[in-house]
């Protein structure tokens, strides 16, 4: 299959190594990945945060540079909540009827990553070897938005050498929450607080989720306070193999 | 003898009160408790219902359709409730309900009213304005009693004092009761109640209520409760008068067979609550044995209060369709950090995050939707289905749209730095530029930790909430496009 | 003045309830659109008699009452070993109570241990001076565990069920249905009356989440179902 990656924009700039895994992953199992250069941003930050004039034109760029794809992989759960729950709505209020139609033929060939590897290939075992003990965190979009369901724990459950243990509290958000981590700084502080309690009490290594924004949020707390507990993308575990190590 | 009661117009904001809440530990410990507690019982008697999702889909559409034929209804309602013997008001604004029901209060002959517990008559602050024409109010509901009592603030729509605990609500009966020598089991501290309220449930001759259903059908009202406090209020004295919202409209009786199955699970985790009350009008003795069996006179507020500002709006609408559960509160994880204060309204958590605003048509509360990390669980336990997010990000755009608003707009930190980053994500040569931007601006702030990997510790500005509690680390020297094209270039 | 005032604001609420919705609702749009509301949960029970009996007495006993059952004659001796057992001297009973439910030789209302007083119109203070109320009901809903009071013979006024703290309620096996819809389909007819759905004793949970049994209702509640 030719996939199109979508790699986000915090992704690009922040977490490099997340995209290179989603690659490697991709090509392991022989599909041909593309990147179309002129993709930038969903256009989340700024539809959530109330400036959703701001996110349209971001919308439009998204099916400029997707329109063709046979699928679209997107390492990151919220972003593809934000154009399955938002794009649609977003377009229908543009008016512009070739617009919606462009958006309602897209999204159906947008996955999030475990996703796509999940429920588009269907598939549980990607030959992957991560020799680690790890904890999986469900993200809020992925868990309620995207219904992603055990999709994410089946594919770890399937790496050889991992040590998986259950995270408690699996459906309590971490607390980033986009802006709301910096316009309710204290209050999202708190809830991370227990997030990595939980984490802690895991005795993980790492943990994983198919968001880096949680993860970046989970990463900034765990290194503060010194945990040595590391937050690791989905994808980089899935990307592992023996011999290569990581 | 009631404390202040919480007002949107003069509450701080979120972030503000919520940074108080969080320093309060035991005020945290108990609402943690609470809502624990009252969560996994949810959850234990949703679970056996196999048809929860349908019951559900059920309530958002009968919901939904009140609201678009409202007129309809609330005609009706006042139709058959008047036929019935009772008395129908309207009022416009929450000042013409709490003027409508003084002079109901005094037209009764009464200098003291009982109450049973209802939010509408906290939005429009109506014991306040009963004290000061001279009536007492008793509440009667025993988290209501506390509050009273302690002149305290109700923290929840279902169990407004959910963040006192024993100790402290002994500590209010004993003084407020003058029983020096009670105990604190939870049972000694209601057997107080009981004894204290007895006396007035038998004396006072005229009730407030509120409604959690008008039956339009029929000009019945529902009310539901558990201690039976209500049903004193409802049947004892020789007045009563009803206070709700004109969203409170339901059609018809049977649709009753649908809110009864979501709302007490919903609300207090329970099957069915002790006691659901249906009344219509006044008794007219025409039935069974002849005796009359309720007060003799029914007096119904149909109360605004901008309802209709949010009827107006298409997106905000469905907000009006919550029937008072509390679900959304207790699965909230700010909620659970924060308590209902913070909202500063009665109605906290994620439905006053959407609800306060509009009732205050915007003009106040304007940080309430941002109180939320959007997780969505709220939306998820729902029971009639109100997709609080997607309403939180509508409100959003309205605060701001009023912040961006006029020459004020152009000075406002936020609005400029989103409409830079919209400018660079219309580009990508902009946007490249920005990610070599960033790595070279974000160089002063950069430490090597043991590791020799460079961290950030301390951000300026809007960002430095972020690195209170958090570090971030410090920008790749390559991003993942640039890694692509070098990969394309070597051939990989 | 005031009465412009009240008729003023009538129709200014209706005025912007029809502003915010664009028109005034017709009578027939109003009832296709409920006619069109998706209604896919259970509205009927599939339990068999005895199945739905026990779910009945699980649910009712899971809320702090106790229940018994019995049959044809035994129902006045099952109240008579109820009331001794709660120890009540005097009880009030609403007009219309089945005779047959009375424990033999305790009618009329001074022969046996336990007084009965007819409700023919007590006050609240004159109820409150009984130790308990002894009814029948329209319904009860397996389901829930709860029954249901109207207002009519032998279940009398609300306030009689309410003010003393003991109640013992007597239901039939045929008058219970297993889920809500069956029970509101059968009180359509008589959704007038005044009506009171009893699950369990008056509890409160406002105290740290602990459910406590009675607050201001019956502190104890017993049920007989006659099979």
């Amino acid at each position: 299959m030719r996939v199109s990656l979508f790699i986000t924009c915090y992704n690009d700039t922040l977490f490099p190594e997340t995209g290179k895994a989603v690659v490697r992953v991709l090509e392991r199992l022989g599909h041909m990945v593309e990147f179309p250069r002129g993709q930038t941003c969903c256009g989340q930050m700024h539809y959530n945060t109330g400036y959703q004039a701001e996110a349209m034109p971001l919308l439009e760029r998204f099916v400029a540079q997707f329109r063709g794809a046979e699928a679209v992989v997107v390492p990151s759960s919220s972003c593809v909540a934000m154009m399955r729950d938002h794009y649609p709505k977003m377009a229908v209020a543009s008016g512009r009827a070739e617009l919606i139609a462009e958006v309602d033929a897209l999204l159906p060939r947008v996955f999030e990553f475990s996703e796509f590897l999940t429920k588009r290939l269907g598939l549980e075992d990607v030959g992957a070897y991560y020799p680690h003990r790890v904890t999986y965190h469900a993200s809020c979009h992925g868990l309620r938005n995207l219904l992603l369901g055990d999709g994410p724990m089946r594919l770890l459950k399937a790496v050889r050498g991992i040590d998986l243990v259950e995270l408690q509290g699996l459906e309590q958000c971490c607390g980033f929450g986009g802006t709301f981590a910096v316009k309710n700084a204290d209050v999202s502080s708190a809830m991370l607080a227990e997030k990595t309690t939980a984490v802690l009490n895991t005795k993980a290594e790492a943990c994983t989720a198919c968001d880096n924004s949680c993860l970046m949020h989970l990463q900034g707390a765990l290194h503060r306070q010194r945990t040595g507990v590391k937050t690791v993308h989905l994808a980089e575990i899935l990307a592992g193999e023996d011999g290569v190590g990581r | 003898m009631s404390g202040v009661g919480l007002d949107p117009k003069t509450a701080p904001t979120f972030p503000m009160a919520a940074k108080a809440m969080l320093g309060d530990t035991q005020l945290r410990k108990n609402v943690r408790h609470a809502t624990d507690v009252i969560q996994e019982k949810r959850a234990r008697v949703v679970g056996e219902m196999p048809d929860w999702q349908e019951l559900r889909e059920a309530g958002r559409q009968i919901r939904r359709h009140t609201m678009e034929y409202l007129d309809f209804y609330l005609e009706e309602f006042e139709a058959n409730c008047t036929r019935a013997g009772g008395v129908v008001h309207w009022a416009r604004d929450a000042e013409e309900a709490r003027g409508i029901v003084v002079g109901l209060v005094k037209a009764s002959g009464s200098d003291q009213v009982i109450k049973i517990k209802s939010m509408t008559t906290e939005e429009i602050q109506l014991n306040s304005a009963l004290e000061a024409a001279g009536i007492h109010p008793y509440e009667t509901d025993l988290a209501e009693l506390i509050i009273q009592l302690g002149e305290d603030r109700p923290s929840h729509i279902v169990v407004p004092a959910l963040h006192k605990n024993r100790q402290q609500i002994r500590e209010i009966f004993q003084r407020e009761m003058k029983l020096p020598e009670l105990g604190e089991r939870p049972q000694d501290l209601a057997d107080a109640a009981r004894m204290f309220l007895r006396e007035k449930f038998l004396r006072v001759k005229t009730a407030v209520s509120g409604a959690n259903f008008l039956i339009a059908e029929t000009g019945g009202v529902c009310v539901v409760e558990s201690e039976g406090n209500g049903r004193m209020c409802l049947t004892l004295p020789e007045t009563l008068i009803t206070i709700a919202g004109i969203d409170k409209v339901l059609p018809r009786f049977q649709d009753l067979e649908v809110m009864l199955q979501l709302l007490p699970r919903s609300a207090t985790g329970e099957r069915m609550n002790p006691y659901n009350s249906i009344w219509t009008g006044v008794d007219a003795a025409s039935s069974g044995d002849g005796l009359r069996d309720g007060p003799r006179v029914f007096h119904v507020v149909l109360t605004d209060n901008a309802r209709t500002e949010i009827l107006a709006d298409e997106e905000g609408r469905q907000t009006l369709n919550c029937i008072r559960c509390g679900a959304c509160q207790n699965a909230c994880p700010v909620y659970r950090q924060t308590g209902g204060h913070a909202y500063g309204s009665v109605y906290a958590g994620p439905i006053g995050a959407i609800l306060t605003p509009q009732l205050q048509e915007m003009h106040h509360a304007q940080s309430l939707p941002y109180a939320s990390s959007l997780c969505g669980a709220c939306y998820e336990v729902c029971p009639v289905k109100i997709n609080i997010p997607e309403v939180l990000i509508h409100l959003r755009n309205k605060v701001v749209k009023q912040n961006t608003a006029g020459v004020a707009g152009l000075f406002d930190v936020e609005a400029g730095a989103m409409k830079a980053m919209a400018m660079i994500f219309r580009s990508e040569r902009r946007f490249r530029a920005a990610q070599r931007l960033g790595r070279v601006a974000e160089r002063p702030l950069v430490r090597r930790d043991g590791q020799g990997e460079g961290w950030i510790g301390w951000l300026p500005g809007l960002l430095g909430g972020w690195t209170q509690a958090r570090d971030l680390e410090e920008m790749p020297k390559e991003t993942f496009r640039d890694w692509w094209e070098r990969r394309g270039r070597d051939g990989n | 003045m005031a009465t412009d005032m009240v008729t003023n604001s009538r129709a200014e609420v209706l005025r912007r309830v029809r502003a915010a919705r664009g028109g005034t609702s017709d009578g027939v749009a109003v009832r296709a659109g409920w006619d069109g509301i998706a209604r896919e949960y259970r509205r009927k029970g599939t339990r068999e008699r005895e199945g739905l009996l026990a779910l009945l007495e699980d649910r009712l006993r899971d809320y702090d009452a106790r229940v018994v059952r019995a049959a044809g004659e035994g129902v006045g001796q099952s109240v008579a070993k109820r009331l001794v057992e709660r120890g009540v001297r005097r009880m009030v009973v609403p007009v219309g109570l089945p005779v047959e439910w009375m424990p033999v030789g305790w009618l009329p209302a001074s022969a046996g241990e336990v007084e009965f007083v007819v409700d023919e119109g007590l006050s609240s203070e004159e109820l409150d001076d009984v130790d308990g109320v002894m009814t029948g009901a329209t319904l009860a809903i397996a389901e829930t565990g709860t029954f249901v009071l109207q207002n009519v013979a032998g279940q009398g006024r609300r306030a009689a069920t309410l003010v003393p703290d003991y109640h013992l309620c007597v239901v039939r096996a045929e008058d219970v249905v297993e889920t809500v819809p069956e029970a509101m389909g059968r009180l359509q007819e008589t959704a007038g009356l005044a009506t009171t759905f009893v699950s369990g004793p008056s509890a409160t949970a406002d105290i740290e989440m602990t459910r406590i049994k009675g607050v201001h209702g019956p502190r104890s509640l017993d049920v007989i179902l006659i099979v």
